[in-house]
């Protein structure tokens, strides 16, 4: 019914209306495994994943769905997503896998993945769907990789730690020491310092949109921008 | 907006300035320049006892807290000099530095202090605004994130052999260096809340506190000075009306109440009241902490549950909880209730509504 461009889509998902930084959906996951790069990857990639395939299959069956039973419908679609998603990675990334426990069956719960499948795909063809699957996991996983790049260098002073899990033995020489004999600040690491780095990742984000409309409309930029009060 | 608040500093006895016939309410300034005041002897006799690390860190703390508080203001973009005259700074960096552990390496009290005044302070709009206790909010980050350098008490100089003098105490401070062979271990020591933890989970805490060298004293320790002179210093705030009677009451009186009622059920188990008010913070909590005018409750009944909730916390934190004193936590947790409390213990303006009894 909507036709959004695809170029509107894609930047709609990664930027305009991230899931994370700006609808603040699938907010548990994406606290609870941002402690690292490697684990934000993870999870971002397999929320990725699941989005795009729900999104296809929603769209696809979507002559047939009745607008009474959509949501069940929805949620059998996304959790048999979701079951061979974990089964994947439990197959290939065990290591990973085993990092993140819970949170991937846990991306059923995801309502992320429910919400683009009732708000886009179930009234658009497979082909935007797909894409706006992409684009949404895609800035989702983006969100979780900074805010998870953030903490980690903060309570590790590491970069790319346990890469392993993900790219195999080889790839070790991959993890960054940025601080070396760091000492470690469990805050960032610990639950308190996923809210204050999402805060922060907000905060940024609104400013760099705050700097964008000023300039757009041209208004004197330094009395738009100086103004802390209306961030 | 943050110099709008002054009624809830005449919390007192006095209703706040509807007379004509009061006199001025207190300014910020003169509240704060009285607090510091009544800091003074429990700073005094607290660097006595356990030597220059409680001088040299309130110092660091005080210091590293101008800075970020004079950096934030300049970033917010508000008058820089009026706001760090008014002493709520000084105040709140006091605080911290006596919750931190006196020994601790420098960049401790720096972080503590850059929690407290940017995050905990200026991130939630500044003095007025902040829903969280800034100094326990401080001390409480760099207590989860540092569990090793804040369990490091000094002991009473009067024990050691060798206590440092200032210049060891700042290279010990900057510079991690000790004397000649020296152990950090030789200058400190458990306190009386961290045996109770300890040996008390273990069994007996009778025998934990009788193992103490200065059980003559009625907590142990040499704390038991402190906290008196803190007392001291609570109590002529309470003269003076800066603070009301019902928080530390209801603290102290939360704290005695669990205290003697488990020690009553279980005299081997759980030691008595006294040690666990004059053993740890308690007291600087409730005549200092608990009474920040932002952050506590400001009706009277809702005051009278803040601090006897804040009192509960703080034994149940000491004793089934996992850290040996339980302030900052107990403060901060009962804090997130204030809009709460203040909602249904607001007093019922004479003449309007509410029940019939």
């Amino acid at each position: 019914m909507s036709d959004k461009p695809n170029g509107e889509i894609v930047r709609d998902g990664l930027w305009t209306n991230n899931q994370a930084l700006v609808a603040l959906l699938g907010l548990c996951p994406l606290l609870a495994v941002s402690s690292t790069v490697i684990n934000g990857l993870g999870l971002g990639i397999a929320t990725t994943v699941t989005l795009v395939l729900t999104n296809l299959i929603v769209a696809a069956l979507r002559p047939w769905l009745r607008k009474e039973v959509r949501i069940p419908v929805f949620v059998l679609i996304i959790a048999s997503v979701v079951t061979v998603v974990d089964l994947l990675m439990h197959a290939h990334l065990d290591g990973l896998h085993r990092v993140l426990g819970i949170f991937v069956p846990l991306i059923v719960t995801n309502c992320a993945v429910i919400g683009r499948a009732e708000a886009f795909a179930s009234r658009n063809g497979m082909a935007p769907a797909a894409l706006d699957g992409l684009s949404m996991g895609l800035g989702f996983t983006a969100a979780l990789v900074v805010l998870g790049a953030l903490r980690e260098l903060i309570g590790f002073g590491t970069l790319l730690r346990q890469v392993e899990l993900m790219f195999g033995e080889g790839s070790r020489f991959l993890t960054l020491t940025v601080f070396p004999e760091y000492q470690g600040f469990l805050l960032a690491i610990l639950p308190p310092g996923a809210f204050m780095g999402l805060a922060l990742l907000i905060a940024l984000k609104n400013r760099i949109d705050h700097q964008q409309r000023a300039r757009s409309l041209q208004l004197v930029s330094d009395e738009a921008v100086g103004d802390p009060a209306k961030a | 907006m943050s110099d709008a608040k002054p009624v809830r500093f005449m919390s007192g006895g006095s209703a706040g300035g509807t007379s004509p016939a009061l006199p001025s309410a207190p300014t910020v300034t003169r509240v704060m320049a009285t607090v510091v005041l009544a800091l003074v002897p429990g700073i005094g006799v607290y660097a006595w006892l356990f030597g220059w690390g409680v001088l040299v860190s309130l110092g660091i703390t005080v210091a590293a807290a101008y800075a970020f508080e004079a950096a934030m203001l300049r970033i917010r973009g508000r008058p820089v000099w009026p706001f760090l005259k008014d002493l709520s700074v000084l105040v709140t960096a006091l605080l911290l530095g006596l919750a931190l552990p006196p020994l601790a390496p420098w960049w401790i009290p720096v972080l503590g202090a850059f929690f407290a005044v940017v995050v905990a302070k200026h991130l939630y709009g500044g003095l007025g605004q902040n829903s969280f206790n800034p100094a326990m909010a401080g001390y409480a980050v760099v207590l989860v994130s540092f569990p090793l350098h804040l369990s490091r008490w000094p002991a009473p100089v009067t024990l050691l052999d060798a206590p440092l003098g200032l210049l060891e105490t700042l290279r010990l401070t900057f510079l991690g260096q000790l004397p000649g062979g020296m152990a950090l271990d030789a200058i400190t020591s458990a306190t009386v809340l961290d045996r109770l933890r300890t040996e008390g989970l273990a069994g007996d805490a009778g025998a934990a506190l009788s193992a103490l060298p200065f059980l003559e004293a009625f907590a142990g320790h040499g704390v038991e000075w402190v906290n008196l002179a803190f007392l001291l210093g609570g109590l002529w705030l309470l003269y003076r009306r800066i603070i009301s009677w019902h928080i530390p009451v209801a603290l102290l009186g939360g704290l005695a109440l669990m205290a003697g009622a488990f020690h009553l059920a279980d005299t081997g188990q759980y030691a008595p009241p006294l040690t666990h008010l004059f053993g740890g913070a308690a007291i600087l909590a409730a005549f200092f902490i608990a009474t920040d005018p932002v952050t506590a409750a400001a009706t009277p009944r809702g005051k009278l549950i803040y601090g006897a909730a804040i009192g509960a916390l703080i034994y149940g934190i000491r004793v089934f909880g996992g850290y040996p004193d339980g302030v900052a936590f107990a403060v901060l947790l009962v804090g997130l209730t204030v809009p709460l409390l203040d909602q249904y213990t607001r007093p019922r303006t004479f003449g309007t509504g509410g029940r019939l009894r």
